[in-house]
């Protein structure tokens, strides 16, 4: 048995940091028995919200996700290479900024949970379009063809072999449209749907419990984890079954007439509806706000908060996941290796619980810092706490994108450069960090992006005057002010339109349709799924 | 005086027992080979030698430094031994000439580029220092990769399977060149195979390993012409096992009598060499040629002799016997052979 060496110990020192916050949720329930009982009429209304949303946006995303991706993977028709691309779109759509469009164009029956169901359903398709397009096209021509040969029409082939293939890749794809659906805090919020990520922020904000906020977390928490469980058991059969298809594409049906036509404008109409029509409506509030002098005056501060918060995230989080993910290639150890995974627990967390979980030993450090030297609430008054908060929700998206990357640097590199008298620190900086320069470069996007559309959690944790242009959207829209709601707005879905357009290129320039998919569909798992 | 030493040194993965107890010394300047099938435990030893694995047992000994050992380990950055990789591990991010100098870091710039020159002169490749590693081809990437190794005048040089990577065609050219470049380096070398022809032609002195274990060291023709055992004389080379009876200095086997290199007496089994056998055709022969496998220069028979087992002989290309052709065998005149298990 070796002894742990100092890079191991590094790993463990960021995993505790990372997850101790975490793991402290449930005490809660401990330190103040009985905290939720004044709140008691809030689980009821939650629990209810959930399940509807559960239903809703699962049984959504998984007809409209799995509906389109069949079109796209098993028909051919003109255009269909743009639908592809079209369709992914709406991941750079908050549902937030979304709901900001439906309010402002004052759609009919749109403050009701039903009303949240249609707008995560739209927003969240794609997690469940991209996995399992990927996972068709994985799919080998050599199965499908072997159930013609058994008498099966193509599409009865389709429906009783390729879509139960591709099961575990949907299923795993509706759980994460729906571990966002339990996160998101500015739809429900605006709409007026009482779920968990709500009355969190109420019992926090109006009654100033912290316990009863925790607790709360803590129920919010076992949804989600249920739902993480969930996808993780999904994908590691989804892995099996795409190691196990070889052999050819499967050639696509090519279609004619009415049904061209219709394959080509329904998708069309659907990224109209909730990509370029809102943008479209973005904009012109903007220019009318502008002329009109409606914008807020404190626009240029929360955009100044936005980039700057944001940037310096895309700095820190990556740093964190490098040391992480190199502390467990050069440590080598198992325990290392769970460490860092313990670490990326904070992804698929709700950023009100990662909030919630933050504040509290924070808190406690403030109150003994200031008792000892009058430092005052260095932590929890500052953009610090917001930082942790960051770090502990984003980690596993930088960790997922570093990982990767440092995972195909072959081992044998690094024994060549220790050979030729480099210490592990020469290594990382000598051979690991210049051929890591892609996954750190998307990891420091991805980063920026998700900090920029963050709304829970810095709500929750902003210092006095530090709002940023999510807060200005949530906060304008709340008030109904549309025009003054849109110019923030507007650029935080063209900033969440980076990502997007970078993974379009990408799969563009490797030109191979299967490889697209495949890269789309890692993409998608490094975007959103690294946690555990 | 040993330039490295190897003293009992043993390495287990679990329950695999990789290495086994292995002694092994290297004289300066001399390239040892280290011969034996895949999963034998060589490459287990090189990575031994390099510092990347620590020994569980025993010392490695480099120039005058214990670097393995009870209670000592040098981490292989301070070791000073060389690495030439099966895949080379070039770094991809660096051109022909930053790979060379990696090593250097310690050195002045000026001194840097000096000796980074001079090894890609050594290794003939000075024209592509600017190249990066995917602009290569296999045997130029082969002379990078052994130029990185020697650029900082390493104590040891190991080499881990050097060759496998290459077409055949390119491989005895590449051989003869990295003898050339590690002799005019005046490296000490290790290198590690499974092919014996490659280990026969290279090194100065043969180690054959088995299971862990290393189960005959001498100088190549010694190897091969006294195999320690039956197995060292299946692995090194193709051989005919006959079984006889040693009066003195001859062994009476159903080929006839060979002369033995020890006087022995009794039941005993001996190594017979393809080489070590003549034929001619003749119809009332005792063998019958099943097939042919003709190399160029020589070639190899599989007979079926009239007792029933198969006999491999060798025969320069002069005169050729068709399969099916009845054939005379018997020993050549100069046979002198070994007694193994």
């Amino acid at each position: 048995m070796r002894r742990a060496d100092g890079w191991t110990w590094l790993t463990i020192c960021c995993a505790l940091l990372v997850a101790a916050p975490l793991v402290g949720l449930p005490l809660s329930f401990v330190a103040a028995p009985g905290g939720l009982a004044e709140f008691s009429g809030f689980v009821p209304d939650a629990l209810g919200a959930t399940a509807i949303l559960l239903v809703g946006v699962g049984s959504g995303t998984l007809v409209l996700g799995t509906g389109l991706a069949l079109l796209v993977s098993f028909c051919d028709f003109p255009g269909r290479g743009w639908v592809e691309w079209a369709l992914v779109l709406p991941l750079a759509m908050p549902g937030y900024v979304f709901t900001l469009f439906a309010l402002g164009r004052d759609v009919p029956g749109i403050r009701s949970a039903l009303g949240a169901v249609c707008i995560f359903t739209l927003v969240l398709y794609p997690y469940v379009y991209l996995l399992a397009r990927a996972a068709f096209l994985a799919q080998s021509r050599t199965l499908l063809e072997a159930a013609r040969g058994l008498g099966l029409s193509r599409r009865a082939a389709i429906v009783r072999v390729g879509l139960p293939l591709a099961r575990p890749a949907i299923l795993g794809g509706v759980a994460l449209a729906l571990m966002e659906a339990l996160a998101d805090f500015g739809t429900v919020n605006l709409l007026g749907v009482r779920t968990f990520t709500d009355a969190i922020y109420r019992v926090w904000f109006n009654a100033f419990d912290r316990d009863a906020a925790m607790q709360l977390a803590t129920l919010l928490v076992s949804v989600t984890l249920t739902l993480l469980l969930l996808e993780r058991l999904a994908r590691g059969r989804a892995r099996y079954h795409q190691h196990a298809a070889t052999g050819d594409v499967v050639p696509p049906v090519r279609l004619s007439g009415l049904s061209a036509v219709g394959a080509l404008v329904v998708p069309i109409a659907l990224v109209g509806v909730v990509v370029v029509a809102p943008l479209a409506q973005l904009a012109a509030w903007s220019v009318e706000s502008i002329r009109e002098g409606l914008l807020s005056p404190e626009f240029a501060s929360a955009a100044r908060n936005s980039v700057l918060l944001a940037a310096m995230s895309a700095v820190l989080v990556p740093m964190v996941a490098v040391l992480l993910a190199y502390g467990v290639r050069a440590g080598g150890s198992r325990f290392a290796a769970g460490a860092a995974r313990t670490a990326t627990i904070g992804y698929g967390l709700p950023g009100s619980v990662v909030a919630v979980a933050v504040i509290v030993p924070l808190g406690w450090l403030d109150h003994r810092m200031n008792a000892a030297v009058g430092t005052g609430l260095l932590l929890t008054g500052t953009v610090i706490g917001l930082f942790y908060a960051y770090l502990v929700r984003f980690l596993a998206l930088a960790w997922g994108a570093v990982e990767t990357g440092l995972m195909r640097i072959p081992r044998q590199l690094d024994d060549a450069a220790r050979g030729l008298g480099a210490d592990r620190l020469d290594v990382l900086a000598r051979v690991h960090l210049p051929l890591m320069r892609t996954g750190l470069a998307t990891a420091a996007l991805l980063v920026f992006v998700e900090v920029m559309k963050e709304l829970p959690a810095t709500l929750l944790l902003r210092p006095l005057g530090g709002d940023t242009l999510a807060i200005a959207v949530w906060q304008a829209t709340s008030e109904s002010l549309f025009e003054t709601a849109a110019l923030p707005a507007f650029l935080i879905v063209l900033v969440g339109l980076l990502p997007v357009a970078a993974m379009i290129r990408l799969s563009g320039r490797r030109g191979a349709e299967l490889e697209a998919a495949q890269t789309a569909g890692a993409w998608a798992e490094e975007y959103e799924v690294t946690a555990i | 005086m040993s330039d490295v030493r190897l003293r009992g040194i043993s390495k287990s993965f679990g329950p695999v027992r990789a290495v086994r107890d292995v002694d092994l010394e290297i004289e300066r300047g001399e390239l040892v080979a280290v011969l034996g099938p895949s999963g034998c435990g060589k490459t287990t030893l090189l990575r031994l030698i390099a510092g990347f694995e620590r020994p569980h047992a025993g010392c490695v000994v480099v120039g005058d430094e214990v670097v393995a050992g009870p209670g000592r380990f040098v981490p292989p950055e301070k070791r000073q031994v060389g690495m030439v990789f099966q895949d080379y591990a070039l770094f991809p991010h660096l051109t022909v000439e930053a790979n060379v100098a990696f090593g250097l870091a310690a050195l002045t710039r000026s001194e840097r580029e000096a000796l980074t020159l001079r090894t890609l002169e050594l290794v003939g490749l000075q024209h592509k220092a600017r190249r990066h590693p995917h602009e290569l081809s296999g045997g130029e990437r082969q002379r990078v990769a052994l130029a990185r190794a020697l650029a900082p005048e390493p104590k040891l040089v190991l080499l881990d399977e050097p060759f496998s990577n290459l077409d055949a065609s390119l491989r005895a050219g590449l051989r003869r060149e990295v003898e050339l470049i590690l002799g005019d380096a005046e490296a000490t070398a290790l290198l590690v195979t499974h092919d014996q022809e490659e280990a026969l032609s290279l090194a100065d002195r043969l180690a054959v390993m088995r299971e862990g274990h290393i189960v005959q060291v001498g100088v190549p023709e010694e190897v091969y012409e006294r195999p320690a055992s039956r197995w060292a004389a299946q692995f090194v080379g193709e051989v005919n096992v006959l079984a006889g009876i040693a009066h003195g200095t001859g062994v009476e086997t159903e080929l006839g009598l060979f002369d033995l290199r020890a006087p022995a007496s009794g039941s005993v089994h001996v190594a017979v060499r393809p080489e070590q056998l003549e034929l001619s055709a003749d119809h009332d022969g005792n063998a019958e040629v099943v097939a042919r496998e003709f190399r160029g220069h020589d070639v190899l028979y599989r007979l079926r002799h009239e007792g029933g087992r198969t006999v491999l002989v060798q025969l320069p290309s002069l005169l050729l016997h068709d399969v099916g052709a009845r054939v005379f065998v018997r020993p050549a005149a100069s046979a002198v052979t070994t007694l193994v298990d």
